[in-house]
């Protein structure tokens, strides 16, 4: 069945249309008010990947690499370029056709929800609610059928494909239906918990005034009921701070403060509350299972949007990150509210602290006392770590919003060109490097030691006080060395990509659109620099770290690093203190000569090149770096960027396009490419590597070396001119 | 990679050999068999075919042994072997290593392979070149 209305729905249709809109006619049938829907069913899916070409260009996104070898970051990264393929991808003449008829005829001129119903989705038996996209208030044919192409690209969201084993998500497989569905303008809305996950015997209600969509990503704080099960009695009510509530816009949704009536009065009277009680035990009744309601309120009608049965995330593991991940996803307004907290109370607060940290002189305090302030320090720098996870990651997520917001409006051919509109001021990490190589001008043959002000990275002053002096001079050599030019973004060209993107937006709605690409930049910003400062603070453990090395001649064994705080601590105050012993290494077992040739990753900056490998493997491999060649590491650490100037291209087993690396490449305007899997053992120091920031392919050797290609024949890779990509 | 590599030679059963006489290249599709140390890889063919005359002159060959389906996904999901390496003539015995394991694999082309205008072939591999998700590429040299 290609669309249908819900009243034709039934439970042997759920291969067709899901499982929520098979939830949602069982939930009319029990003579409950459901908005009015009709379900675009999978053979409509399966029809446009087939007639566009999409699902062996699904296939040849998704299986990239080995899920396995996969970040998070990488998965986003899939996911926005599978949506690009889908928001680009024509309308195959007869599918537009039939949509645009009955779209047209059920809701010309009328809002609607455009709601996924994956198979599969909403049972008991894939409880993992939330991995696809709903869009609320989409109004005219042409922007349904767009949003349609959204909801069908979102079976293959990050979330998606983070859980794509319990979901079984498979190219060949896996479909989606779409619910399109009239817009009821709530005055007050919520859901309803049949049973509560921490207490079996209390069912839970939120309820926020106005649309739902706030209290589902967190933006609105709602009030919460707890009811007894058995008898239906309120137990409790815990009121929200009401401020705001989420409103309709001529387009989409907006955040709108609330009345001085309303922030005074709970959004729901008593026998509101019994209502939607007992309407969840009639459906929990129907479908043999505890509920998660949606439901909201139009005058004195309840209407109910969704029915599904509880998921519980009690099966997942402490050590699953998924969760985590997934709650990286925020609204825009909580992300203005993160970076309000970050700008004006986190930053402030860790500069000054680091400065704090910088005035104590370390070589007047006893050994007890240095220990103590190593103990000081090492606290200080995880209390910043733990706010470096809980703020500044979440905040990457104004990127990434960005990302989202840039394809669905300017549907660029390249889905990573919204990066190009980020940069709008240097990176501290760039101005720093900038200062390094106008001070190693000067230097030239002479002392060293004043480079130490300019060198604003943990790594660097470590290096500064412990490698030889000749290394040093001659790593400053390599850098006074390196030319400047077009280093950083063009002012003018990001400006000119900013204001087509605005232009790509009604006027009603460019102030929003101003907003984000301004939250973005903010949060572009940060990325770097928030490591440039967490740095400071770590350099300034490790300048404790230094002062015990001087004094104890078994600190001075232990690398300088701040995972070996506790060492250097106990080398100075306990006598007995022992060296741990070093790891026994394991012998190779003899065999055939494997060699990695051809390596994917993700490309992450435009440009190809061919240069010498320098693998980095540990700070003191910084110092050996020549201008030209290409830095092969595990993950490009902000604090090591400082060689960045001297570089060809960039690779690293990391993979995000988000990520130090492919930031800094970038703003270099260097070959990039993240995320190649076991690149530092397959490649050694010296190796002559091509970098194919285009393709994300690493190739080792020249091609001379493999017998079965050809060995002169085609253009030769050249050396990448620095631009902005 | 060599019990990865061990099991898909196992699992195929034709590969596309290229052979080059004079500057005339030619690529032939053939049944193989392979050892468990991946160093010979052992084929039969008439001697009256352009293949054989080639090797007379070169016996140099690439043979490419892959699991494509015909299908969009074996873009990624395909694997392709190259093996390059030189060619000799085998003795046909009953008690052949090579032979038996020929027989092994292709039993139906018992009566090909005994036929006078039949010769087996030996490839003794110095390296693979392996080639997964499309682009991903590991060279193995045995020698």
């Amino acid at each position: 069945m290609m669309i249908c209305d819900l009243q034709q729905i039934d439970d042997s249709l759920r291969d067709t249309v899901g499982g929520k809109a098979v939830a949602l006619a069982n939930v009319l049938r029990a003579g409950f008010a459901v908005p009015r829907a009709i379900c675009i069913g999978t053979p409509v899916y399966d029809r446009f990947v087939e007639a566009t070409g999409l699902r062996a260009r699904i296939i040849m996104e998704y299986d990239r690499k080995p899920y396995d070898q996969m970040r998070w970051e990488e998965l986003w990264d899939t996911a926005l370029r599978i949506q690009s393929l889908f928001i680009n991808a024509k309308w195959p003449a007869d599918i537009v056709a039939m949509l645009r008829k009955r779209i047209g005829s059920e809701f010309a001129g009328v809002p609607v929800v455009v709601r996924s119903s994956a198979i599969g989705e909403d049972s008991a038996r894939a409880s993992f609610a939330g991995l696809h996209e709903s869009f609320v208030n989409v109004r005219g044919v042409t922007s349904i059928l767009e949003h349609i192409k959204l909801i069908w690209a979102s079976l293959w969201s990050d979330r998606a494909m983070l859980y794509r084993t319990e979901v079984g998500l498979d190219v060949n497989t896996s479909r989606m239906a779409v619910i399109v569905q009239e817009l009821v303008d709530g005055q007050k809305s919520g859901v309803i918990f049949g049973v509560s996950p921490t207490d079996e015997a209390t069912a839970v209600m939120e309820a926020v005034y106005g649309l739902n969509q706030g209290l589902v990503d967190g933006t609105i704080q709602p009030d919460r009921w707890m009811i007894a099960r058995a008898t239906g009695t309120v137990t409790s009510h815990i009121p929200a701070s009401r401020e705001k509530m989420v409103a309709r816009k001529p387009m989409g949704l907006g955040v709108v403060p609330l009345s001085r009536q309303r922030r005074s009065q709970a959004p729901l009277q008593e026998s509101e509350v019994y209502q939607i009680f007992h309407a969840e035990k009639a459906l929990e009744r129907r479908f043999g299972a505890p509920q998660d309601v949606e439901w909201t309120y139009q005058g004195a009608q309840l209407h109910i949007l969704q029915s599904r049965p509880i998921t519980t995330a009690s099966h997942l593991s402490p050590q699953d990150l998924r969760p985590w991940y997934v709650s990286l996803h925020r609204s825009l307004e909580t992300l203005k509210e993160l970076r309000r907290s970050i700008e004006n109370e986190y930053v402030p607060h860790m500069i000054c602290q680091a400065e704090q940290l910088a005035e104590l002189d370390m070589t007047t305090l006893t050994d007890k006392d240095l220990a103590k302030e190593i103990h000081v320090r090492q606290r200080v720098l995880r209390y910043w770590q733990q706010v470096y996870w809980d703020q500044f990651i979440p905040f990457a997520h104004g990127i990434r919003l960005f990302g989202q917001v840039y394809n669905r409006a300017l549907k660029p051919k390249d889905p990573h060109e919204f990066l190009r509109l980020l940069p709008s001021e240097p990176l501290k990490s760039v101005e720093r490097n900038h200062r390094l190589i106008q001070a190693a001008r000067e230097v030239g043959r002479r002392r060293l030691s004043h480079m130490r002000k300019e060198a604003d990275s943990s790594t660097l002053s470590v290096l500064l006080q412990t490698a030889p002096a000749d290394r040093q001079e001659a790593f400053f050599r390599e850098l006074a060395g390196v030319e400047e030019t077009g280093v950083g973004s063009n002012p003018l060209k990001t400006d000119t990509s900013a204001k087509c993107f605005l232009k790509a937006f009604p006027a009603r709605e460019r102030k929003k659109a101003a907003e984000i690409l301004e939250l973005a930049r903010a949060s572009y910003k940060l990325r770097d620099d928030d490591n440039i400062y967490l740095g400071r603070i770590e350099a300034e453990l490790l300048r404790a770290l230094e002062e015990t090395r001087n004094r104890s001649s078994k600190a001075a064994k232990l690398e300088i690093k701040a995972e070996n705080a506790e060492l250097f601590a106990r080398a100075l105050v306990v006598r007995s203190f022992q060296l741990p012993r070093g790891r026994h290494t394991i012998r190779e077992r003899p065999g055939p000569a494997i060699r990695a040739r051809q390596l994917i990753g993700q490309p992450a900056g435009h440009g190809i090149v061919v240069g010498r490998a320098r693998v980095v493997r540990k700070a003191e491999d910084l110092l050996d770096f020549k201008r030209g060649e290409v830095l092969v590491c595990d993950a490009v650490d902000p604090n090591m960027t400082f060689v960045v100037p001297l570089a060809a291209g960039i690779v690293e087993r990391r993979g995000g396009m988000l990520i130090h690396g492919a930031i800094i490449a970038r703003e270099y305007g260097l070959p990039c490419v993240t995320g190649v899997p076991d690149i530092c053992k397959a490649v050694k120091t010296g190796n002559s590597i091509t970098v194919d920031g285009y393709l994300g392919i690493i190739t080792i050797g020249s091609s001379q070396s493999n017998p079965v290609g050809p060995t002169t024949t085609g253009p030769k890779p050249h050396r990448a001119s620095r631009q902005s990509s | 990679m060599e019990k990865k590599l061990a099991t898909f030679l196992g699992s195929e059963r034709l590969g596309v050999l290229s052979t080059c006489g004079g500057q005339q290249p030619y690529a032939s599709l053939v049944a193989f068999g392979a050892t468990d140390d991946l160093s010979h890889l052992v084929f039969v063919t008439p001697r009256p075919t352009r293949k054989y005359a080639n090797l007379v002159t070169n016996t140099r060959v690439a043979i490419l042994i892959d699991n494509r389906s015909h299908r969009a996904s074996d873009f990624r999901r395909a694997m392709a072997a190259t093996a390059v390496g030189t060619v000799h003539e085998v003795r046909k015995a009953r008690n052949s290593r090579l032979i038996r394991l020929y027989l092994e694999k292709h039993p139906q082309l018992e009566d090909f392979l005994w036929s006078p205008t039949c010769a087996v072939l030996d490839i003794r591999v110095e390296s693979y070149y392996v080639v997964e998700r499309f682009q991903h590429v590991t060279e193995l040299h045995l020698r």
